[in-house]
């Protein structure tokens, strides 16, 4: 007699064909930290030859001479003073901006009213740029580390904030009342809640103002660092570029986009690695 | 009937606004939950159970009638009623399955974190995750998401439990599943619960009692107080109530 269900059907494939090791090359290439290293070593081999075949020092300094600048600039210790002073600067703004976003995002989240405020502000004040406020700072704060530092505070605010609004604003519905059905006071409900499922957007905010931030720095500095006496990276550039050192300001122009390179991959990198990733609110 | 112990809802008319209009998603509504009771509100799109369930839940007002449990009237959400949505994206991503059970059982201060872990493992031993324990909801399926969502509920012993068609996005094996596993939850702990659904069958299967509405507005067709081994008949006969010409009673 046939039975109605056959038990059994032979399944057990050999364990070479269900699971088999990814060959080291595509490992290799899914790994994004092979991958970048790989773009920045062409684009390092590009300058040297332009360099060579150019042969100018004092319109292109190849990469090696740009790179014995720094060295020489590093260990005379007047790269690090200069890196230093910018840093400080540089983190006092951030700080400051990062917290009156947090304060103009905390009233929007809260009111419709804070929410058309911070909607309004954003609108007007982000298109305009960090350095054409510049002129005006100097004469309200002076030739100094407050100038730098309100610019800086305009250059963070608006884009940090309008990006932790729209993240905000797009915390699903379910996510809303599974927060508000826990009786969670406002501070709870935003802290414990909101901020971690809007983080995306978030971090995204506060890596273009880290960058917008780092380029108004430079860029200030160029334009007033003689005149507060201890200038930064900027004022280093400037003043090389007097001297006509090209070599020295090519290194001081790698010296930012190295910082930027390195608060990238090791802060920001950091944090998506162990935030976004692990929770599967990011791809890899 | 006694108002005090249980769910009350006493003649709750129910609008929302739309940009143009105020709709009326239910019209003088009535019904009692009996602790321990599985009580199912059971009807066609747009007959507002759903919109009932929110306002037990705390998150929509009456605009006539009265909410109360246990003889506290219902102002906002609140803990002692629990949610389960339909939706995967319940759980907190940044948390693993049990700092998402333990959330609430600390959010709420009802427990303390000793008792809130142990109470996660237990809850989690019930709905059978254990492996799944340190995970985040991100690499769940969505049967084990809803899992989750259920016994995050449970754990928190909540006066009641409100369910929002917790198995509708699953598939047909899967939600299967997930009704016996319910009740064979609800075997073990009595808890009440308020399931919202629009499968006759899911209803006749989980419920102990059956509130069948009708839509535009919402209003009670009937109220079916004897589910329990009539089977098919019963859905024969609710199918008729819900789309047949002729009216049916109820004892």
């Amino acid at each position: 007699m046939m039975s109605d269900i056959i038990h059994d059907i032979d399944h057990a494939a050999p364990l070479e064909i269900v699971d088999r090791p990814v060959p080291w090359a595509r490992r290799l290439y899914a790994n994004a930290g092979v991958r970048r290293a790989a773009v920045v070593l062409l684009l390092a081999a590009i300058w040297q030859v332009y360099g060579v075949w150019l042969n100018n020092p004092l319109l292109f300094p190849t990469l090696s001479d740009t790179l014995v600048a720094m060295g020489e600039g590093v260990v005379s210790g007047e790269i690090p003073r200069k890196v230093a002073i910018s840093l400080r600067v540089l983190l006092m703004g951030y700080g400051l901006g990062i917290f009156v976003a947090g304060v103009l995002t905390g009233l929007a989240a809260t009111s419709r009213l804070g929410s058309s405020l911070l909607e309004t502000l954003t609108a007007m004040l982000n298109p305009l740029p960090a350095i054409a406020l510049l002129p005006l700072a100097m004469i309200w704060f002076g030739l100094g580390e407050g100038s730098l530092i309100f610019v800086l505070l305009h250059a963070v605010t608006w884009v940090v904030a309008m990006n932790t609004h729209s993240g905000f604003l797009s915390v699903s519905q379910t996510l809303r009342m599974v927060g508000r059905n826990y009786g969670l006071s406002l501070p709870g409900y935003v802290f414990r809640i909101l901020v971690p499922a809007a983080f995306p957007s978030i971090l995204s905010g506060l890596k273009i103002g880290w960058a917008f931030a780092w380029r108004t720095l430079v860029a200030a500095e160029l334009v007033f660092g003689a005149a507060s006496g201890k200038g930064g990276l900027g004022w280093y550039i400037f003043q090389n570029k007097n001297e006509l050192e090209i070599p020295n300001v090519f290194a001081g122009l790698l010296a930012v986009i190295a910082i930027g390179l390195i608060v990238d991959s090791l802060v920001f990198g950091q944090i998506e690695k162990r935030t976004l990733r692990r929770w599967g609110m990011q791809a890899h | 009937m006694d108002g005090t112990a249980g769910l009350g809802v006493a003649g709750v008319t129910l609008c929302y606004s739309t940009a143009e209009q105020i709709v009326t998603a239910t019209y003088r509504v009535s019904f009692h939950v009996a602790p321990g009771d599985r009580f199912i509100l059971l009807g066609p799109s747009g007959c507002g159970k759903s919109s009932l369930l929110k306002a037990v839940g705390g998150y929509m007002a009456p605009v006539e009638g009265h909410i109360a449990l246990n003889g506290r009237e219902v102002h906002r959400p609140g803990p002692d009623r629990m949610m389960v949505f339909q939706e995967f994206d319940q759980l907190l991503p940044w948390k693993t399955v049990k700092q998402n059970i333990m959330f609430p059982m600390l959010a709420s201060g009802k427990y303390s974190r000793i008792e809130a872990a142990e109470r996660a493992d237990m809850y989690i031993g019930k709905v059978n995750l254990f492996r799944a324990r340190d995970s985040f909801p991100h690499t769940l399926s969505g049967g084990m998401k809803q899992r989750v969502a259920i016994a995050r509920g449970m754990a928190m012993e909540p006066d009641i439990l409100l369910m929002d068609e917790p198995f509708a996005a699953l598939d047909s094996l899967t939600r299967g599943q997930m009704q016996d596993e319910l009740l064979g939850l609800w075997e073990e702990t009595r808890c009440t619960l308020l399931f919202v659904t629009h499968s006759i069958s899911e209803a006749t299967k989980i419920g102990n009692r059956i509130l069948l509405m009708s839509a535009h507005p919402g209003r009670v067709r009937a109220e079916i107080n004897q589910v329990a081994g009539r089977g098919k008949a019963l859905e024969a006969e609710i199918y008729g109530l819900l789309f047949g010409s002729e009216v049916g009673h109820d004892e």
